[in-house]
């Protein structure tokens, strides 16, 4: 990749690291912005503490999604698992059309308050779009490839890992990127059951009516997932 | 060499390989030849075990296919299909090294012999070694396909229709060199194709198939000249077969002792006798002085000797 295409993350990345270490002396800012609050900075965990667990829940689950949505979607590519693909692909649909704020409510009362339910929630909602990039990307493999592989005497195991997943990389990639995504916007509702995310400043300065909290984790989270997303370019060109 | 014995491949219900015996022997090139859809792929994919035989047995090279390890068995039988397929994430350097790699020789065993093939077939200029698939022609990556084939020498290569997609210019060259090849290596190869002119230029022996059955089976020659149905005369284009005929052999095949007088039309040695009945009929002369490289007369080459009966 060319220094070129690098820029913009590298420009958004001194960004982000800007206003994560300007921010907590940015009181007299937002005073001047909205003279009417009493506190207009948030002030009831560090951003910083705020990020490093936003991304740290997005991580893990998309992880883990990433773990069993690639391996389930090998499975179902294989002939002995061809039969289970529909059931898969419609648990998988579930997942992905149930409302994450209807996750959190159901995982409440099991798992109590805090990051596991949010967890829960974002690995429910990433499986989708991994399965469904990996089963896309290893039967977008052009048959004569397979035919060649097969023919040239790799073992079934051997041209998994040599041939069809190096080629569906970048598939499978795009889909574990999307799902990273949805899962930094995603994550901020966590913090309506007390997970530390981007979104506590956001969920407090809603039901508070302070707009300067609003403004400060709105203007982190958003500027994060741009940042991941670009981070995916650069894993992508690897 | 290859020997199959009561064959069949059966599809809902329909036998699209049906009890098909053949035996294939070593050092030759059979070509198996037939109209889309007459069983002659899915009989050579069934040789290296792509497909499973519903009926019958096959033997390779004294192996029983259905009792061998595939991957061992496809190991030691070179396979080129009509796109080549390369793998488009490796180089032409590592695509040929596939099976040597497989096998697990030393690296700088597999690095001679990559280099050694892309002479063979013809690559060898330039950087074409780290170049990628998609940056090589039709013809090239066909050639990249042929020499990944021959990478660990196996005695036996099967080839998929490996012209068909190839413009007719670059064809012909890499029919050439497949008869090039054949001759250095002695492989026994079996080729399929559903162009009978490929059929009458390569193959030493010619099968036809129609509907999963060989209808035919014989020298070039003998399918040309004597075909048993409409179906082969019509295949082999009616009386213009014995055309197509003359794309085998070369006027040095051919030719007889110079006579007295030098002809004024004249051929030089190598080139096939569709060059040479070109040449008389453009020159309105029935004979053709045959000329070395220096301008000596070696040979006559006359209409009559271009016969099928008359060739070797």
């Amino acid at each position: 990749m060319s220094v070129a295409t690098r820029r913009p993350l590298f420009i958004i990345a001194a960004l982000f690291g800007a206003l994560l270490l300007l921010l907590p002396f940015s009181g007299p800012l937002f005073h001047m912005l909205f003279p009417t609050l009493d506190r207009p900075l948030y002030s009831r965990a560090s951003f910083l503490e705020l990020t490093l667990s936003h991304v740290a829940l997005v991580m893990a689950a998309t992880a883990a999604a990433t773990l069993i949505g690639v391996a389930a979607g090998i499975f179902v590519t294989r002939a002995a698992g061809r039969r289970a693909r529909p059931l898969l692909l419609a648990v998988a649909a579930i997942g992905q059309t149930f409302p994450p704020v209807a996750v959190l409510a159901i995982m409440v009362p099991i798992l109590g308050y805090g990051g596991g339910p949010t967890l829960v929630a974002l690995f429910t909602y990433a499986l989708l779009p991994i399965i469904a990039n990996t089963i896309t990307g290893l039967e977008g493999i052009d048959h004569n490839v397979r035919d060649a592989a097969d023919g040239m005497g790799f073992t079934p195991t051997a041209r998994l890992v040599q041939v069809d997943l190096p080629l569906a990389a970048p598939v499978i990639i795009a889909g574990i990127r999307t799902a990273t995504i949805i899962n930094v916007g995603t994550a901020t509702i966590g913090s309506t059951v007390g997970a530390l995310t981007l979104g506590s400043p956001i969920i407090e300065g809603l039901s508070g009516s302070n707009p300067a909290y609003i403004v400060q984790g709105a203007l982190l989270a958003g500027l994060l997932a741009v940042l991941i997303d670009r981070s995916f370019e650069l894993f992508a060109a690897a | 060499m290859i020997t199959l014995a009561g064959v069949s491949k059966i599809y809902d219900g329909l036998r699209v390989v049906d009890r098909l015996d053949l035996d294939i022997a070593a050092g030759s090139i059979c070509v198996i030849v037939g109209p889309s859809g007459c069983g002659k792929s899915t009989t050579l994919r069934m040789v290296n075990a792509l497909i499973a035989a519903d009926e019958g047995r096959i033997i390779v090279n004294g192996q029983d296919v259905r009792e061998a390890d595939p991957a061992s068995l496809r190991r030691g039988i070179g396979y080129v299909i009509q796109s080549a397929g390369l793998f488009p994430h490796w180089s032409i350097a590592d695509n040929i090294a596939t099976v040597p790699r497989l096998l697990g020789w030393p690296r700088d065993r597999i690095a001679a012999r990559v280099a050694e093939l892309i002479r063979l077939v013809g690559l060898d200029d330039g950087d074409m070694a780290q170049r990628r698939p998609h940056q090589l022609s039709g013809g090239q990556q066909q050639r990249v396909g042929v020499a990944r084939a021959l990478a660990a020498d196996p005695p036996i290569l099967l080839m998929d229709e490996p012209f068909g997609a190839l413009d007719p210019v670059t064809r012909r060259a890499l029919q050439d060199e497949l008869i090039a090849i054949h001759r250095a290596t002695a492989k026994t190869i079996v080729l399929v194709t559903h162009d009978m002119d490929e059929a009458l230029k390569l193959g030493e022996r010619i099968v036809v198939m129609e509907e999963g059955r060989i209808v035919q089976d014989g020298s070039p020659a003998a399918i040309a000249t004597a075909p048993v149905n409409d179906l082969v005369r019509d295949f082999v284009g009616g009386e213009e077969a014995a055309l197509r005929l003359l794309a085998r052999g070369t006027v040095a095949d051919v030719m007889r002792p110079p006579g007295a007088t030098r002809q004024t039309a004249t051929i030089e040695p190598g080139a096939t006798l569709g060059v040479a009945l070109a040449r008389m009929v453009a020159s309105g002369h029935g004979e053709l002085g045959v000329r070395d490289e220096a301008g000596r007369e070696i040979g006559v080459i006359a209409l009559a000797d271009l016969a099928p009966g008359r060739r070797p």
